[in-house]
């Protein structure tokens, strides 16, 4: 197994009400101080270290733009200095958000850069970004996929291809590609792709032999999403396994329970109290063009008829199992696309908010207590959905430093113990361990899945013998 | 309506131009008065267009990617739109012909306008899109939702009596035709945001041709100093300005707006 720490990096001093307000995107940036910025950017960096120190496999970044969610505005000047202040932990970047780049030329060569300072530590990755990300980097969103795919391609040829050669894409156009700074690994960086549970990436990552990673979302869709990666997979010729997968899942852990769920409570804001539950406003989470058509069919019912369906319109990030107290909330905020409701009355959302919270916790969207509450919790996780790749989603929220240490050092040395044992008993093999796609499947075979429903209806009938 | 086959007053037609199948309303009899949609669509037949079919023939195409014009890959950019209509123009032997277009369908008349004013006899300009105002900007409506962004194109939808029946209403296949419409004008026109900087230096080639701009003095979309510098390009244009109308006047001052066209392109 691939165990990795990871954390937004949120901007932690925004006051709660402006999120509550305004959400995930949007705020005005009169709310940041930068003093209060850096110190906070250099304390994630020594995070960083830390989670080395005590043994995680990976230190995973991330990125945003515009938001007090998180800091990585830039997570290659990050993964830059993490490549020369750490020494063996993977430097795992999910991910750079390739339909906003504008320059992937120039992004090959960075990453070729960070491979080369890390000594050969490099794991890229790529995202299309949100929605408000298009808006922020000024992208065309009506272009995301078409961007996406065009500068994969850029990338994958800068760094394999003998330069110089010229290149004449749709979207991108280079005269000149001859890159000095290529990736000591080869033919190139080990490449994950993190996302919400959408197919049309799911089956990209399975063409490619790409590992996805499943970034918290709700555990029976993503053992959907594993079989429909298992079936393009078959297709290419080859067998799944563990390597294909990653899983990323919120976790906190204290001396006691309550000391962990009440720091883990204000997760429901997400890291600087913007959660997942009031994550945006349509206008920006849905720029024109942005969507799927079926994702579009599905906005459509949702807007032009709020009452209609309880289900979350953030398509993916909640779909399905949102509790009713959530849909409320954004049955509220979709309500106002269509015309203004008045000001947001902060105390009942926030109260609405927090009500939420033990929904949120029996459904294991986040995992909180002392070491011994949430090891079994993690291995019904791992049971379900047997990846080989594992992140700790640690310390969103209001956490003062001392409590984010603790954290780390508590899932160190108390709790991946037990991870990496189970890791072994139920053979999740990482990428590292077996390179992703290496499984020959002979035509005719019938693939075998991955994850284990059956384990999750053993656990829920468990819940409910035990409410 | 916008996405019906027609009534007794209008019906449909497909005309093939180039590789595109462009899906034209046809209605009323007279000579053929080309109108050019906004950028959330066809918003359907409505009483303007049955007033102007009595003594017009009416020929209004789904741009393609908007309606249920099929987009074509090669058309990027408002300009392209335009060489699209001017072979339509062309290929029906429609020139010159009198012409509406209506915000960024007035943008696509004025380019073709730009490329070759004989293409039309009289011009309607209905707050253009296409040049940036010195004061103002166009309004960001790719930062509202299609229905918000509806609302903000009228001054007062409680004053406007068809407001109900733009698009034929809102349920959930409106919605999907606001979003295509809405990704085929982020293709076109993402940036520069719905104006094309040469425009206004290729326009003057239609200084003469007889043209008039019809401006809500309260639009919200397109500022009314926009139309300062059509008005300062197009030398022979004249501009109608409506109190109380925003970027609609022919939903919003429907009596104003047929009074101002019928009498303009007689």
């Amino acid at each position: 197994m691939h165990l990795m720490y990871f954390t937004e990096r949120p901007y932690r001093y925004v006051p709660n009400d402006e999120v509550i307000k305004t959400g995930f995107f949007g705020i005005e940036n009169k709310h940041f101080d930068s003093v209060k910025g850096g110190q906070l950017l250099n304390e994630y960096l020594d995070e960083k270290v830390l989670a080395e120190q005590l043994g995680y496999d990976g230190v995973m970044l991330n990125e945003h733009h515009d938001t007090a969610f998180c800091m990585g505005s830039v997570m290659d000047v990050e993964a830059s200095i993490l490549a020369r202040i750490t020494n063996k932990v993977k430097i795992v970047l999910l991910g750079n958000l390739l339909p906003v780049v504008g320059n992937p030329l120039r992004l090959a060569e960075e990453l070729g850069m960070i491979d080369m300072i890390s000594g050969g530590r490099l794991v890229a990755g790529w995202v299309r970004g949100g929605g408000s990300e298009q808006f922020a980097s000024n992208a065309n969103p009506a272009f995301n996929r078409e961007y996406f795919n065009e500068a994969h391609e850029v990338v994958i040829q800068a760094w394999t291809k003998p330069g110089p050669f010229r290149y004449e894409g749709k979207h991108f156009h280079y005269r000149f590609v001859d890159p000095w700074c290529l990736p000591i690994q080869k033919p190139h960086p080990p490449i994950w792709i993190p996302g919400l549970l959408s197919p049309e990436t799911v089956v990209w990552c399975a063409q490619h032999r790409y590992p996805y990673i499943a970034l918290a979302t709700f555990l029976e869709p993503t053992v959907e999403l594993w079989n429909i990666y298992r079936d393009a997979a078959a297709a290419e010729g080859y067998q799944v396994g563990p390597e294909n997968f990653g899983y990323l899942q919120k976790v906190y852990v204290a001396e006691t329970d309550e000391k962990a769920r009440e720091i883990a409570k204000w997760d429901m804001f997400g890291g600087a109290g913007i959660g997942y539950s009031l994550f945006g406003q349509p206008q920006w989470m849905f720029p024109p063009g942005y969507n799927s058509k079926e994702a579009t069919q599905r906005m459509a019912r949702q807007f032009t008829d709020p009452h209609a369906d309880k289900k979350s319109p953030w398509a993916g990030l909640a779909d399905g199992t949102t509790t009713s107290k959530i849909a409320d909330a954004q049955v509220k905020t979709r309500s106002a696309v269509w015309q203004d409701t008045g000001p947001v009355d902060v105390e009942a959302t926030r109260r609405q908010i927090f009500e939420a919270f033990p929904a949120v916790e029996r459904s294991m969207q986040v995992i909180c207590g002392t070491p011994d509450t949430v090891i079994p919790k993690l291995r019904t996780v791992l049971e379900v959905l047997r990846p080989g790749i594992f992140a700790f989603w640690q310390n969103d929220g209001p956490i003062s430093k001392e409590d984010r240490l603790n954290n780390i050092r508590l899932i160190a040395t108390e709790v991946m113990p037990a991870v990496r044992e189970f890791g072994k008993e139920l053979g999740l093999t990482s990428p590292f361990e077996v390179k992703p796609g290496s499984r020959p499947l002979k035509p005719g075979e019938k693939p075998r899945s991955v994850g284990s429903l059956e384990s999750l209806q053993r656990m829920n009938g468990q819940a409910a013998a035990n409410p | 309506m916008a996405s019906g086959n027609g009534t007794a007053e209008w019906h449909e037609e497909t005309v093939r131009v180039e590789d595109v199948d462009l899906i034209v309303a046809k209605g009323g009899s007279g000579k053929p008065l080309l109108i050019l949609h906004e950028e959330l669509g066809w918003p359907g037949w409505l009483k303007w267009n049955s007033a102007l079919a009595q003594k017009h023939l009416l020929l209004i195409p789904q741009h393609p990617g908007f309606s249920r014009t099929v987009r074509s890959e090669w058309i990027s950019n408002i300009r392209d739109m335009a060489g699209l209509y001017a072979r339509y123009l062309a290929d029906q032997k429609f020139a010159p012909v009198d012409a509406i277009g209506f915000s960024l369908g007035g943008w696509i008349a004025a380019e073709m306008a730009a490329c070759n004013p004989g293409q039309f006899r009289k011009l309607v300009l209905v707050a253009p899109m296409g040049i940036r105002p010195r004061e103002g900007v166009i309004l960001d409506f790719f930062q509202l939702m299609a229905p918000k962004h509806l609302y903000a194109t009228v001054h007062d939808p409680d004053a406007t009596p068809e407001f109900d029946d733009l698009y034929g209403g809102q349920g959930p296949a409106q919605f999907e035709h606001w979003e295509e419409a809405r990704a085929q004008t982020a293709r076109l026109a993402w940036t520069p945001f719905m104006h094309n900087p040469s425009l206004p230096h290729l326009l003057g080639v239609a200084a003469d041709l007889s043209t008039l701009l019809i401006w809500g003095r309260q639009d919200r979309v397109v500022p009314l100093a926009a139309a300062d510098e059509f008005k300062r390009i197009l030398k022979s244009a004249r501009l109608a300005t409506f109190d109380n109308c925003g970027h609609r006047p022919e939903v919003e001052k429907t009596a104003d707006f047929l009074r101002e066209v019928e009498v303009f392109l007689e």
